[in-house]
């Protein structure tokens, strides 16, 4: 494994059982690297695969083929995830932090008691020590304001920032970004757009976000991933992606290009979607 | 024309396909019992295994506090509830076996009835049964509620065991407070029968007292003390399983609720059976 590299995805297979209980492939041999530092943003349409890949390497799903290696600063040789017990895998994830999708915030905790858990459950520093780092930490994200109040007084944004600060409250590795601009306004969505960069810039974070959202994608990227179906269609460095964006279809010349360059556009018409409209992933559950 | 022959193997056919859907459906709900049942048996391994953890390590803040919580939740608020179930359920069984104690000039053995029935089986059962509604459902409920809102997601991404943080306290406080209260539900059931003998049936407080304490063995109260630590087990694994199981929203929380008290129901009866086999067979 390339010392650069921080995670090695190398033929990651993950399978669900349906109604029958046969097995079906959500991720059909998955391989990417992702560097260290760079700010990787992976994207795809509904169905795609792409949280299911989040949930393979965040040690939540378990998976059914191939392997997620990790080598942290840390670590003398590269880790499979697959390979881990409980115990383990908790000391993996130890190393990096995660932002869910509504925050994730614990309901019976204070914004403040939140960003201290971890501190308090894993660290042996003294509270006095814990409470000046979160003030830190809600200073970065500039929810110092907000400290006392409870989640169930938080807007969306303000649930993302201060779950922000608290999967950064052991200084991680690894930040994982799910859907961060979901359910947000273009200024808090571009506001927390910013504190991901501040974070990549500032600490040499590792960023991996999974979005579909393109203006997010394309302002905090360094390189992209586009699932489809289960596999990796494309990878490649931001700029790449934004000329396949910025190019005329009718230039393109394989279905792939055709594709990416409709979804980055989020046009209604292209290989993703028929005459009907209907994507590629509907047509295939109504033809069976 | 219909071909009578074909019409006749369409008939057996169908007939073939109603049975082969039928036990496919009855092999399908045997796996998912067995399923259940295993994966609340590996529940309650995680549970007792971390017990030790939650308890004595320093830093589980969260535990601790809950635990508190969660006794508070579980038993205190549920005592007025108890009390009065179990006052009812005293004069119920008075009234019901007065006659017949009358008709064999043994109404003073009313205090034996209502005492036996009361401490060595309902007030463990119908407790837990009150238990099952008022506390199993909203633990469910609570912990569903947590997994929507991936709150049980970012316990074990912060390498913390949702099992040491939510199962531990919610177990410790059902299993505690429900022996708390089937000692409040024994007085009480007691008490109803002693108020209807004295009002209704006229027999002294003193006698009645008297008969229930030549009744009852010291065997009878702890008897169902042990059935009623049981049955807290029984509640909290089953209402945490059902919360951590919990999918498709609010709807999925609802449903988690209903299975909770209905599980539930139907595990305390069964466990009640296998007590009271061994009891008889024990001569407990």
């Amino acid at each position: 494994m390339d010392p650069d590299v921080v995670i090695s995805i190398r033929d990651l297979v993950k399978t669900f059982p349906d109604r029958e209980g046969r097995d079906v492939k959500v991720l059909d041999g998955v391989s990417f690297d992702i560097r260290r530092g760079e700010t990787l943003v992976i994207m795809g349409g509904s169905g795609c695969g792409k949280s299911t890949l989040l949930n393979c390497l965040i040690g939540e799903y378990r998976i059914n083929g191939g392997s997620t290696l990790y080598r942290t600063s840390d670590m003398d040789a590269p880790v499979d995830l697959a390979g881990l017990t409980d115990a383990e895998l908790d000391r993996v994830r130890l190393r990096f932090g995660i932002l869910f999708q509504s925050g994730a915030l614990f309901n019976s905790l204070s914004v403040a008691e939140n960003v201290a858990l971890p501190l308090r459950e894993h660290t042996s520093v003294d509270p006095s020590v814990i409470d000046i780092i979160v003030t830190l930490k809600l200073q970065q994200v500039k929810m110092l304001p907000h400290r006392d109040k409870m989640p169930s007084q938080l807007s969306g944004g303000q649930k993302k920032r201060a779950g922000l600060a608290r999967a950064t409250a052991l200084d991680p590795e690894i930040l994982f970004y799910d859907e961060p601009s979901a359910g947000l306004d273009p200024v808090t969505s571009a506001a927390i757009d910013e504190l991901m960069i501040d974070f990549s810039r500032k600490l040499s974070v590792t960023s991996i976000v999974v979005t579909h959202e393109m203006d997010s994608a394309f302002r905090i990227a360094d390189r992209m991933v586009m699932l489809e179906k289960g596999r990796v269609l494309r990878i490649g460095e931001r700029q790449e992606f934004e000329r396949l964006r910025d190019a005329d279809p009718a230039t393109l010349n394989t279905d792939a290009d055709r594709l990416l360059n409709q979804f980055l556009n989020g046009a209604s018409s292209g290989p993703l979607t028929d005459r009907d409209g209907l994507s590629m992933f509907e047509k295939l559950l109504i033809e069976g | 024309m219909t071909d009578p022959s074909a019409s006749d193997r369409s008939r057996a056919a169908r007939g073939v396909i109603a049975v082969g859907r039928f036990v496919d459906g009855r092999v399908r709900g045997m796996r998912s019992f067995i399923a259940t049942f295993g994966a609340l048996a590996e529940l309650l391994g995680q549970t007792l295994r971390s017990c030790g953890p939650a308890l004595l390590r320093k830093k589980s803040r969260l535990g601790r506090e809950s635990l508190l919580d969660q006794m508070v939740r579980v038993g205190v608020r549920s005592i007025g509830i108890v009390v009065l179930v179990q006052i009812f359920i005293g004069i119920i069984i008075a009234l019901q076996m007065a006659p017949t104690l009358q008709q064999y000039g043994q109404l003073e053995r009313v205090a034996d009835v209502v005492g036996i029935a009361v401490v060595r089986e309902l007030g463990p059962l119908i407790t837990a049964i009150v238990l099952s509604g008022f506390a199993g459902a909203s633990i469910a409920a609570e912990i569903g509620s947590m997994v929507e809102g991936e709150e049980i997601k970012a316990l074990r991404a912060h390498a913390m065991n949702p099992v040491r943080f939510l199962v531990v306290p919610r177990f410790l406080a059902t299993v505690v407070m429900l022996t708390g209260l089937c000692v409040i539900a024994d007085i009480v059931g007691v008490l109803g029968g002693m108020i209807t003998a004295v009002l209704v049936l006229d027999i002294g407080a003193p006698v009645y007292l008297e008969f229930t304490r030549q009744a009852l063995k010291f065997s009878d109260f702890y008897g169902g003390l042990v059935k009623a630590a049981v049955f807290g087990l029984t509640i909290s694994m089953i209402a945490c399983h059902e919360g951590f199981s919990v999918s498709g929203g609010a709807e999925g929380v609802g449903r988690a609720t209903t299975s909770t008290v209905v599980k539930s129901i139907v595990a305390l009866i069964a466990v009640d059976v296998v007590f009271t086999i061994i009891f008889y067979v024990f001569k407990i």
